[in-house]
Formats: structure tokens, C-alpha cells, sequence
């Protein structure tokens, strides 16, 4: 399994959850597992079935947009950080 | 009980040693007053750092562990007439007889050092950029090695801007203000709000519907009368962002509220060359990295496009923990301070993201992406956009 950090700002969509435990051995599967249990997640983070601009996905610290993106490989017990922009300075 | 008599018992006998010493070779220490009076040379056998602060016109300084090196190419004449000196005359008598060896017939040394001259109220230099005032005010800092009194002198003559004196502006302003940056700008258009007073230390509630800028640069000042404090009492826009930043800044600190003010400045620090210390927050979340031009990433090949408003709430949509900019905001200081002191490893090219309620602190890699438009190879954003409308995502 592996440990999924989510956002404050998608939090409504996980039901008020910060990490989630997904399966999958690309990102692509952990995200599908994710989306297919929260389904609002899907429009969040996808834009034309590609990872949206805005959102960023970490494997071991390591932007996947730098790897094979939605087909990077994530090893059993690794973390994966999704990480949209935040505007805050208030 | 047993290492207590046996410390003691040691320092008697180095005070016997001492006095014993002392009063042998009473005749190799002259007086402050003799050695004022008198043609000998003086040679100052302290340090770099302590010569700086304050040492005897005229004097040479050699410090003690390049005497045997130095001063017989300094001072070929062995028949010179020397006196040395130090803080309290230790070191000065303790380096005579290596002064002898040397071949030099006339040596003496200052009994009771630089105090001693100093006590009878005789002149001294100083080549130190910092008066005593600053001294003590700094003294925290001038006791690390890696800032020191040169380091200080650098933040004293360092010029940073704050954009936004909100909720991240407040913690690195005192900061950077308690620390010496010597030229403190602030950008912002806002007046203080009794809703702010929740995070926003640098106001106070007798601010109440002032300027923000207005209310920091008070505060700033009062906290360091050292540091000049510059207000800008508008919104960063791309009419007036080329004016503000021309203004002789040596790095951005963005504590912005909006996508828009914060891919304009990304733009501009670019364009200007300066580096941007970036830090975000959100209810119990933060981040915070170093945009630095051409060395590593920028806003852009960190986050291409803005997301959508409604997946972008602000604080006042969103909340946030009053305590979160104060974290992020000392992390944003830091940074400057590491950057502008030329010190540690700067968070360039890695993004760190607190998170307050698991108290926890990741770090992820930013790559540089040769493919962005501003930063990249190949740029296609040369000049201000509409910042609004991109940010609406039309």
C-alpha cells in the first residue's frame, strides 16, 4: 500500500482526509483506486484524462512530470504528495 | 566533592605559576602610561577580530601565531625597541620569548593590555564597521562564526522587499528587522483590520484602520532604529512593478495573498535578476522555497497554471492557524538571511511543506523546466500580462 498526502484544498472531495491509503504500481492505478473510491476527486485533478497543470504529484520527493508521469512506478510503502498551488500570505 | 578540591587545587597553583612568573619578569612589562610616553613600537599580538574593534594608532599588528613568522620581515632592525600588546597583557608577556629567539634585544610587553590604555583614556581606532552600539545590539549574531562582524556589516548594507505586510510579511519583517537588514521595503495597499490581529503581530490594535505599511514601518523602526524602512501604500501591479523593483533590491520576500500578484512578480524578478524567498499558507499548511533567476526553478516551472479559484480559497475564504505564517514566515527569514549572508543551503530547487497539525516537514524537488515560458530556453512571455485574466484561467 502506499500513503497518499491530500491537500487541504482537496480535502472536501476525501471526505475530510489528509492521508489515504492507496494500491497501485503507477501512479496512474493509485490514482484510479483513489478516484474510484472518491469520485469528485477525478474532475480535481484531471483535465482531458491528463494530471492537471496545477496539481503536482510527488513520488519520493520526485516531481512524476520528471519521470514517466502518470506511469512512474510507485514501490510498495513510498509516499505520494499531491500539491496544488497555494495563493496564501494573509 | 573530590573533583571540586581537586579543580580548585589546580587553579591555585596556576595563580602561584602566574604570580610567580610575573613578579620574576617584572622587568620585561612596562606600564601603559611608560609605553605611551615612550618611541617604542607597539605591536598588537591579538587577533584579526579583536585588532578590528578597537587597537593603538600607530601600532603594528602581528597576531601572536605569525610573530615568529612575520616580524622579522616587518621589523628587520633587531635593535628596535619593541612593546607588545594585548587584551590584558597575558598573551603580550607569554610571546617575549619567542620575540627573543628572533634576535630582538629590546622587548617588553604592556602590563594590563588594551584596557589598561584604554582605562587612562588614552585614543584608540577602531577599523570595525560597527560602533559599540552595534556591537552589543549584534553581539549575538557576531558571536557565530558564519555571520561575525562581517557578516553583519553585509546585512547592514543588504536591501530586501517584502511584498505584503499580512499574515507571512509580519514574522519576517520583525525578523529581518531584528536581524539588521538595513533597507526594509514594503509593498501593500491594505489598511490593518481587527481581523488580522489574529496572525499579523506587526500590527496592533491602536493600528486599527491604518495603512499597513504605514503601521509596519512604526513598528520596524521602533523595534530597529538601524534599519530605513520604505512604504509602498499600493497593490503590485505590472504598471508600477517595474518602479518598485528598479529601487535597488537585493532579494524579494513574498508573503503575496493572490495568484495573480504572485506570477507577476515572478515575471518581474526574473526580468529584474533578483531573488524571489517564496512561502504559502493555508489553514494548517504551508510552503516555503527560493526562486533564485537562471540558478534554479521559478513560480512557473513549479506551478504552470493557477488552479481554478474554487480550488484556490484564500485565508479569509479557507482560514488559517494564526500561529502557521508565523512559522512560515521565521522559514521565509531565514532563507533571506542565509542568502543574503551567502551562507548554508539555500532552498533553491526544493520546495519544503509544513504541515502544522501532523507537525511535519517534507521537502519535494523542483526541477528547472527548460520549456518555461518565462524561464526557459525558449521564452514566450517577454513582457507583463494580464495577470487577472490569466489567473481566471481565460
Amino acid at each position: 500500500m502506499t500513503t497518499v498526502r491530500i491537500p487541504p484544498t482537496l480535502r472536501e472531495q476525501t471526505g475530510g482526509e489528509a492521508t489515504i491509503s492507496a494500491s497501485g504500481e503507477t501512479v496512474r492505478e493509485l490514482l484510479d483506486d483513489l478516484t474510484g473510491r472518491f469520485p469528485a476527486l477525478r474532475d480535481r485533478i484531471y483535465a482531458e484524462g491528463e494530471l492537471a497543470r496545477f496539481v503536482n504529484v510527488y513520488v519520493g520527493g520526485e516531481d512524476v512530470r520528471t519521470k514517466d508521469g502518470l506511469e512512474t512506478p510507485v514501490g510498495d510503502g513510498s509516499t505520494v504528495i499531491l500539491l496544488p498551488a497555494m495563493a496564501g500570505g494573509c | 566533592m573530590c573533583a571540586e578540591s581537586s579543580r580548585s587545587t589546580v587553579a591555585r597553583a596556576a595563580v602561584a605559576i602566574l604570580i610567580a612568573v610575573s613578579t620574576t619578569d617584572r622587568t620585561r612589562e612596562i606600564t601603559a602610561q611608560a609605553a605611551q610616553a615612550g618611541g617604542a613600537l607597539l605591536v598588537d599580538v591579538r587577533s584579526d577580530e579583536e585588532r578590528k574593534v578597537a587597537h593603538i594608532p600607530g601600532s603594528l599588528h602581528v597576531p601572536m601565531s605569525q610573530v615568529e613568522a612575520r616580524l622579522p620581515e616587518l621589523v628587520p632592525d633587531r635593535t628596535q625597541p619593541i612593546v607588545t600588546y594585548c587584551a590584558v597583557g597575558a598573551r603580550s608577556f607569554r610571546i617575549l620569548p619567542t620575540i627573543d629567539a628572533l634576535g630582538y634585544q629590546d622587548s617588553v610587553s604592556m602590563a594590563g593590555g588594551i584596557r589598561a590604555w584604554q582605562e587612562l583614556g588614552y585614543s584608540v581606532e577602531s577599523d570595525s564597521v560597527l560602533d559599540a552600539e552595534k556591537r552589543e545590539r549584534y553581539s549575538r549574531h557576531l558571536l557565530i562564526p558564519e555571520v561575525g562582524e562581517e557578516g553583519q556589516g553585509r546585512l547592514l548594507e543588504t536591501s530586501m522587499l517584502l511584498i505584503g505586510a499580512g499574515g507571512l510579511g509580519s514574522p519576517s519583517a520583525l525578523y529581518l528587522a531584528a536581524a539588521g537588514v538595513g533597507r526594509i521595503g514594503i509593498v501593500d495597499d491594505d489598511v490593518v483590520d481587527s481581523s488580522n490581529l489574529q496572525r499579523q503581530v506587526l500590527h496592533s490594535t491602536t493600528g486599527l484602520g491604518e495603512r499597513k505599511a504605514r503601521s509596519a514601518k512604526k513598528a520596524l523602526e521602533d523595534l530597529n532604529p538601524d534599519v530605513e524602512v520604505v512604504t509602498y501604500e499600493e497593490r503590485l501591479t505590472s504598471e508600477n512593478v517595474d518602479r518598485i523593483l528598479s529601487e535597488g533590491w537585493d532579494l524579494i520576500v513574498d508573503g503575496a495573498d493572490n495568484f495573480p500578484t504572485r506570477y507577476l512578480l515572478n515575471d518581474a524578478s526574473i526580468w529584474h535578476d533578483i531573488p524571489v524567498v517564496h512561502g504559502s499558507i493555508f489553514r494548517f499548511e504551508g510552503q516555503v522555497t527560493v526562486f533564485k533567476p537562471h540558478e534554479g526553478p521559478c513560480y512557473r516551472c513549479l506551478f504552470p497554471q493557477p488552479p481554478p479559484p474554487e480550488l484556490a480559497p484564500s485565508c479569509a475564504e479557507g482560514g488559517v492557524l494564526g500561529v502557521l505564517p508565523g512559522v512560515i514566515g521565521s522559514l521565509q527569514a531565514n532563507e533571506a538571511l542565509k542568502l543574503a549572508l551567502g551562507i548554508g543551503e539555500p532552498a533553491i530547487g526544493r520546495l519544503l511543506l509544513f504541515d502544522a497539525l501532523a507537525a511535519r516537514l517534507d521537502e519535494v524537488k523542483i526541477p528547472r523546466d527548460p520549456s518555461c515560458p518565462v524561464c526557459g530556453d525558449d521564452p514566450t512571455i517577454t513582457e507583463y500580462v494580464d495577470y487577472v485574466e490569466f489567473c481566471q484561467g481565460r
